[in-house]
């Protein structure tokens, strides 16, 4: 910055900054500190910042009550499964479109963006009902489905930025050259496309992995994920705070850390985009 | 460059996509309309054929319809208000010089990762519960009556938790589009006498301004299917005070069972999101070719 901030200005900001910050965190920090208090401490009257007696109980009673190991496994493979269908699907098209584009690319990604805008509620009796028929209620596989469906504009937008910018010439003289299309997929674009695709493959799996809409209607107890999970705490049972927070920061922690690695392709995924 | 033969194997690689997403947008929507039109309810199976208009009439004759399209218009609105607003100070502000910049990002960034489920119940139980919520000992600290949230102020409630977590996405895509103004242009205007006022109204807004619309779409977008922040917490109540469009139609037709009924209403809801989508699209578009 070659603007002349005096250092007075300059501490000003940062303090303002920071206290912000903080205040914006203090939900997840109070969370975790929760998390290892033992349940009196976490509603005594008078409350405590750090955890007077430090205890990992919590954890082990969260395991004991709900079985979070199961819907940890089930989180893990509808977000990682339904990405994984999506980038099949979504690669090749997206590849299509930005190399191949037509009079009518544009308009193919537009309607590709309408899709996410119809309300999940205007869909959710009929899919509930095929979900029902079909035996699809409550299974992983049913689930990952939809979240393919749901997540698949985005994946194709993302991807499609990203191909974008690789230069066509390099394309071009693997073609001059006789590379078969096969070659040209494998050894030319794959190279150049991992950093995109390795991006839309963690913003994807942070919004599957978030989604708690269809996991919540679509589950009961087999196939229920990280978010059905959390919501089985939604009615308190006697002394719970601690193990909810200790419940919440299982199921955020993972998704917490990805996030901050991934906090730059997340402008660029959320926007279509339109920010970079 | 294009030759029949890429034509048409980029039509076969693009046929996968388009058909699933059309298949994904066209029979379950078929399907709402459908049923919004006979009389199906998983309770009483006697009750079948055509019903005309009569589960548009039941629904939105009923209060609560009003209510939900009230409450959605409100919460939609209040969060847009408070994330937008908050989101262009707080860009403002992490743009200016200070320490920690990097680590800040992150920190401020938090929130958006939490899964709304978790984040209800951290608002629920940690913050606004009327015994031993971080907030009721806040009040407690200053002589007050702790409040109890939820059955007080259940809408205001759900706003709040909602605009935490859309909060730091606003402010990140708005930091990112303010960091991509460019040096000189601020500079110029620094040099040419324009004060901090001026450059803000005609160097930084006109550069904001379709960042901000498209913050606006995309939030709109998720903001209209708001769903397990209302379930964990007030579960629609109390009566239907934070019952949204989205609940109001989890209600009727999963709870109780009137597959017409909650059809009727998922037509609605969608009639109400294209409007929603015309509307910003256009205000997009516009943005777009400026």
């Amino acid at each position: 910055m070659a603007r002349a901030a005096s250092i007075q200005t300059r501490i000003g900001f940062t303090a303002l900054a920071w206290g912000i910050a903080l205040l914006l965190f203090a939900p997840i920090l109070w969370t975790i500190l929760t998390a290892f208090k033992t349940e009196a401490e976490a509603i005594a009257s008078s409350p405590t910042f750090l955890p007077q007696q430090f205890t990992l109980e919590n954890f082990g009673a969260v395991q004991d009550r709900s079985d979070y190991f199961k819907h940890a496994f089930n989180s893990i493979v509808v977000s990682l499964g339904s990405t994984l269908l999506g980038l099949a699907i979504g690669i090749p098209a997206a590849w299509a479109m930005a190399f191949a584009p037509t009079k009518r690319t544009k308009d193919v990604l537009m309607w590709m963006l309408s899709t996410k805008m119809m309300p999940a509620v205007g869909v959710l009796i009929p899919i509930y009902l095929i979900f029902r028929d079909l035996r699809l209620l409550d299974t992983l596989h049913g689930l990952t489905l939809i979240m393919t469906l749901i997540n698949l504009p985005i994946i194709i937008w993302m991807l499609y930025t990203y191909f974008k910018e690789i230069p066509v010439d390099i394309l071009e003289a693997a073609r001059m050259d006789g590379a078969e299309l096969y070659n040209e997929i494998v050894h030319v674009l794959v190279p150049m496309a991992v950093p995109g695709i390795a991006s839309t493959l963690l913003l994807n799996v942070i919004l599957a992995w978030n989604e708690a809409f269809w996991t919540i209607t679509l589950t009961s107890g087999k196939a229920g994920t990280l978010t059905a999970f959390i919501s089985s705490f939604s009615s308190p049972q006697g002394l719970f705070l601690a193990k909810l927070s200790a419940a919440s920061l299982l199921a955020i922690a993972p998704i917490l850390l990805m996030g901050w690695f991934s906090q730059k392709q997340l402008v660029r995924g959320l926007t279509f985009g339109a920010v970079k | 460059m294009a030759t029949a033969q890429t034509r048409t194997l980029s039509r076969i690689m693009m046929a996968p996509a388009v058909i699933v997403l059309l298949i994904w947008m066209i029979v379950p929507l078929v399907m709402t309309l459908w049923f919004s039109f006979q009389n199906y309810s998983l309770i009483n199976p006697m009750m079948t054929g055509f019903a005309g208009w009569a589960n548009y009439v039941y629904v939105i004759g009923d209060p609560s319809f009003i209510q939900s399209l009230v409450n959605t218009l409100i919460l939609v609105g209040g969060v847009l208000l408070i994330t937008i607003i908050g989101g262009t100070m707080l860009a403002l502000l992490l743009d200016q010089p200070i320490w920690g910049q990097g680590v800040l990002r992150i920190i401020v960034i938090s929130p958006f990762f939490v899964m709304p489920p978790v984040a209800a119940l951290i608002w629920k139980n940690g913050f606004m519960h009327p015994g031993y919520g971080m907030l009721a000992h806040l009040w407690e600290f200053f002589g007050l009556q702790p409040i109890d949230w939820f059955n007080q102020y259940p809408l205001f409630s759900v706003i709040v938790i909602v605009a935490w977590q859309w909060l730091p996405f606003a402010t990140l895509i708005l930091l990112t589009a303010l960091q991509s103004l460019s040096e000189e242009q601020r500079e110029a205007a620094e040099m040419d006498g324009a004060n901090a006022i001026n450059r803000f109204y005609y160097i930084i807004m006109p550069h904001m301004a379709r960042a901000i619309t498209i913050v606006i779409l995309i939030q709109t977008i998720f903001l209209l299917g708001i769903f397990a922040e209302i379930r964990v917490t007030t579960g629609g109540g109390p009566g239907y005070a934070s019952t949204n469009i989205a609940f109001l139609v989890f209600r009727t037709g999963i709870l109780s069972n009137d597959i017409g009924a909650g059809s009727a209403g998922g037509v609605v809801a969608v009639v109400i999101a294209n409007i929603v989508a015309i509307f910003l699209m256009r205000a997009v578009g516009k943005n777009l070719d400026a």
